[in-house]
């Protein structure tokens, strides 16, 4: 009996190449491509009064300097990509800045020449007159407006939304009791090991342009630069080749050298290179996590939520081109798992002198956890009642599903959870947890949170059967190291009956699949698993459609098992998967490979044409998948932490995760994955925090200030997971990418009040603000 | 210098980096440049047998000395090395990206001590920066390098 791929902890299929050293990362690729460097900002905040490249261009080596006047499309918008009816105040940046700088690290010119030294030599002598303006970089600072972002915007605001369930005012009236709370995060960075690069080749003899880039999102890139440069689509490939790790902002599109390099490829008849340094990648791509929350919420006497008013502030940083989805998640997933009577959301997206904001993992839910769980611990604290006890009394129960939460969600649904059970998840992960361990200054914290996952519109796959009987998939969107090429591979070879090893899958390349949307947003193995799964479903009836005729069976006799379609019941009545694939596709010459099988004389004859109409040749489909509304998964994070009493250094004495993301594909990866967004979760809670000055000049854009945990600061974790199927999808799946970052922050938070006896309001924390905090007690 | 016992002649461009040097002059772009500033530990090759960041390094400055990249722990003909094995079979790595640093890290600290303590794993992979995994599998994965050596 062939085995059951689907759930089973099957090796990682992309790993051989990677461990070789033979990955291939766009900065590998060469094949005498010209280098790159961008001239930046210095100023978060100036009118650019000159720009002079003339120096530049002197420079040995030096092929071209661009300046925005130097561009046909210099005076272009960039695309705002998300518009939103309330975001009536977007603007987006162009390519090179000419007029107003409002953000430090906005690109300015752009150099082109042989090798990057000479490029970055002649960078430097790329002369910018700035008259700097004055700067707002805080989102409190922005929202005061005491200075514009842009002129044209009046109080700095891109957008308002304001959205309410039940009737909030009356409901927070009458309520036994009433807590007014502000928290606050700050910006973290996702930092992925390797940063962004581009590299373009113009074929001027077939007209076409190839483009190598670390995107998420291939087909938009092609899609985007076919708009810009006038261009058929068909001739424009980009491919997400090895990625090394996105975390969101690889999905923000287009970044000023994903046209440039383009451009300069086609302007210049020579493939071009852009790299980027890491000090450049902190200013230069998005960032995340800022918001200010005022909370107003009313609770009876056992510590239920009667209404909740949150009023919140998003800082979008200097431009708005991803619109306003963050603080939509946000405003969606604040209530998460607990049920709120009464609830009502406004925010406000403020525009400051910092670089724009995007999804980073977890894209708005870290945020709306803290203040959730935070929220929850200080109803616990004020009516001295136990805090696990007021969580279990808020909980939506597993009756309620589907949970209908009335507020928009990111795809343009109203939020509507399709399945879970968090009081078990809760109960589980307390009994995972254990005792408190003996010693002092050791606190405990616990948080729940449900995660959107799986967001539309679709994605596609193509699964074909070669007349070797292997098989080739591909899907549109890239792999930043979820292991696509593993888990899709098992998913088609369940359906085909053939071993995983036999499933070759290709994923990001717009030459092998041409439609999709990206990867972001946990929806990979929604989106893209089940597309393959319908794609090779197809596949497999079109199969036993053609093995029918030659079996001389019914269609719906037969099945497909270790490589072979079969009749069910008579094992020895079967033909090999390579065999129907030769059938499939009638030939008047065979070109070996077993094809003479399917020529004019030698196949079976059936009355009628070879292709009967409806029928394609070619054992293969392409299938498609669109979810109805997101798959809501969820999960329970709780800690043991110990604060030590002079370094203020953070033990974690024990975490452990329990988590339900529906039906499981592969429990190596998810493993991977949970542990991997814990890792940064704990990274994002106390160690890495953008530390901007009030001039708007990043301070710590380095690895040396801004400290990514290694792993002397990570703990092992213990996970279980739980498998509540999603009924939205064939697989039941759920998505599963961003949920270990998600309630770390809160956890931690409440773990460390206890440790040391204040409260918290604000993330990130630190050594140094634990001692600031400490000191206030 | 020799890189991966093949002697090559020196490079010509005196201000080019050992990690820019083994990437773009030789074609050995299993050594790969995560910060350029020698905190992430992706840029790690054998100097003489011990792991150094090779960023920090100027290629002049491997005149003389034996250097060993990711390229050189098995021939694409050969099965993985051992701790490229437990890599694999633990689950070790999702981008890749930081993986070659790793593996050589790894290498090195074996070499140095064939049975480590927990404590000498944990150092050993203490100056490489991942941004996927967690550290967890990698901390599994030396402990079966540890076995797969026996």
């Amino acid at each position: 009996m062939t085995t059951r791929w689907f759930g089973a902890p099957v090796q990682r299929m992309e790993d051989d190449r990677l461990l070789r050293g033979h990955g291939r990362y766009t900065d590998d690729i060469d094949e005498g491509a010209l280098e790159c460097c961008f001239v930046r900002s210095p100023y978060a905040h100036a009118r650019i009064t000159s720009v002079d490249v003339t120096a530049a261009r002197e420079v040995p080596g030096v092929i071209a300097v661009y300046a925005a006047a130097d561009l046909p499309f210099g005076d272009v918008d960039l695309p705002l990509l998300i518009p939103h009816p309330n975001l009536t105040h977007g603007r987006t940046q162009r390519c090179l800045a000419s007029e107003v700088v409002r953000y430090a690290g906005e690109a300015v010119a752009f150099v082109v020449a042989e090798s990057r030294a000479q490029a970055e030599d002649a960078a430097e002598l790329v002369a910018v007159e700035y008259e700097p303006l004055p700067v707002v970089i805080t989102p409190e600072a922005g929202a005061r407006a005491e200075h514009l972002v842009h002129d044209d915007v009046p109080g700095n605001v891109a957008a308002e939304l304001v959205q309410e369930v039940g009737d909030v005012t009356p409901a927070l009236k009458g309520a036994p009791h009433r807590k007014r709370m502000t928290f606050r995060y700050e910006r973290g960075a996702a930092a992925p090991m390797e940063g962004r690069a581009v590299w373009a080749r113009w074929d001027d003899r077939e007209h076409k342009l190839l483009v190598y880039d670390s995107t998420q999102s291939p087909t938009s890139i092609r899609g985007g630069l076919a708009v810009l440069f006038g261009m058929k689509e068909s001739d424009v490939e980009v491919i997400a080749p090895d990625v090394g790790g996105a975390f969101g902002p690889k999905i923000m599109l287009f970044y000023p050298d994903e046209l440039l390099v383009p451009f300069a490829a086609m302007r210049l008849g020579r493939p071009v290179k852009w790299t980027e340094d890491r000090q450049e990648h902190f200013t230069a791509v998005n960032q995340e996590r800022s918001q200010v929350h005022e909370v107003d919420c009313g609770f009876d006497d056992d510590g239920r939520l009667l209404a909740l008013d949150d009023d919140f502030i998003h800082d979008g940083g200097a431009y708005t081109p991803y619109g306003i989805i963050l603080p939509i998640i946000t405003a969606a997933q604040v209530p998460g798992p607990y049920r709120i009577p009464n609830y009502r959301v406004r925010f406000r997206d403020i525009y400051t002198n910092a670089t724009p904001t995007s999804p980073y993992r977890g894209a708005g839910r870290p945020h709306a956890c803290f203040v959730m769980e935070r929220t929850l611990d200080a109803i616990a604290a004020e009516l001295s009642l136990d805090r696990d006890e007021v969580r279990r009394r808020n909980f939506i129960q597993p009756d309620q599903f589907p949970y209908v939460l009335g507020v928009v969600w990111q795809d343009g649904n109203t939020v509507v959870y399709d399945s879970g059970d968090y009081p078990r998840l809760f109960e589980r992960a307390l009994e995972m947890l254990g005792p408190r361990p003996e010693g002092e200054n050791i606190g405990r914290g616990i948080a729940v949170y449900v995660e959107g996952t799986g967001v539309g519109p679709y994605e596609g796959a193509h699964v074909q059967v070669l007349v070797s009987g292997k098989v080739v998939a591909a899907t549109g969107i890239p792999s930043q190291g979820q292991a696509h090429r593993t888990v899709w591979a098992q998913i088609v070879a369940d359906e085909l009956g053939v071993d995983v090893e036999d499933v070759e899958v290709t994923s990001g390349d717009t030459r092998r699949f041409r439609w999709g949307v990206g990867t972001f947003a946990s929806r990979s193995a929604v989106t893209a698993g089940n597309a393959m799964h319908v794609a090779a479903s197809m596949v497999a009836g079109k199969a036993k459609l053609i093995a029918a005729d030659h079996l001389e069976a019914a269609p719906e006799d037969l099945e497909l098992v270790d490589g072979h379609v079969r009749v069910k019941g008579s094992p020895d009545r079967a033909i090999p998967l390579a065999a129907v694939a030769v059938l499939s596709n009638p030939v008047r010459y065979a070109f070996g490979g077993g094809t003479e099988a399917a020529t004019q004389f030698a196949a079976k004859s059936r009355p009628g044409p070879p292709l009967q109409d409806g029928e394609q040749p070619g054992l293969e489909a392409t299938g498609y998948y669109s979810p109805p509304g997101s798959t809501w998964a969820s999960g329970c994070h709780a800690a043991y932490v110990r604060v030590d009493p002079k370094t203020f250094r953070l033990e974690i004495l024990k975490y452990v995760v329990v988590h339900d993301c529906g039906r499981v594909i592969n429990p190596l990866v998810l493993q991977g994955q949970i542990e991997g967004g814990v890792a940064q979760g704990i990274g994002g809670a106390f160690y890495e925090r953008l530390a901007y000055d009030a001039d708007g000049q990043l301070r710590n854009a380095s690895f040396m200030e801004f400290l990514m945990p290694y792993a002397t600061e990570i703990p092992s974790i213990e996970i279980d997971h739980f498998e509540t199927p999603s009924p939205l999808n064939p697989l039941g799946v759920k998505g599963a990418g961003e949920a270990g970052v998600i309630p770390v922050g809160a956890v931690l938070a409440a773990a460390m009040e206890e440790a040391i006896g204040v409260p918290f309001t604000e993330m990130p924390q630190s050594p140094l603000k634990l001692f600031e905090l400490s000191r206030q007690k | 210098m020799k890189v991966n016992g093949v002697d090559h002649p020196a490079p010509s461009d005196t201000r080019r980096l050992l990690s820019d040097h083994l990437r773009h002059d030789l074609g050995l772009t299993g050594t790969h440049v995560g910060c350029e500033h020698g905190v992430c530990g992706c840029c790690t090759v054998l100097l003489d047998g011990a792991p150094v960041r090779s960023c920090l390094m100027l290629a002049v400055q491997a005149e003389g000395h034996e250097v060993a990249t990711i390229e050189s722990l098995a021939r694409d003909d050969e099965p993985l090395h051992p701790v490229q094995q437990a890599f694999h079979e633990c689950h070790g790595l999702q981008c890749g990206f930081c993986t070659p640093g790793f593996v050589m890290s790894v290498v090195g600290l074996l070499a140095q001590h064939p049975h480590p303590t927990a404590q000498q794993i944990e150092e050993g992979i203490a100056g490489n920066l991942c941004r996927c995994t967690g550290y967890a599998s990698i901390r599994r994965a030396v402990g079966r390098a540890v076995e797969l050596t026996r």
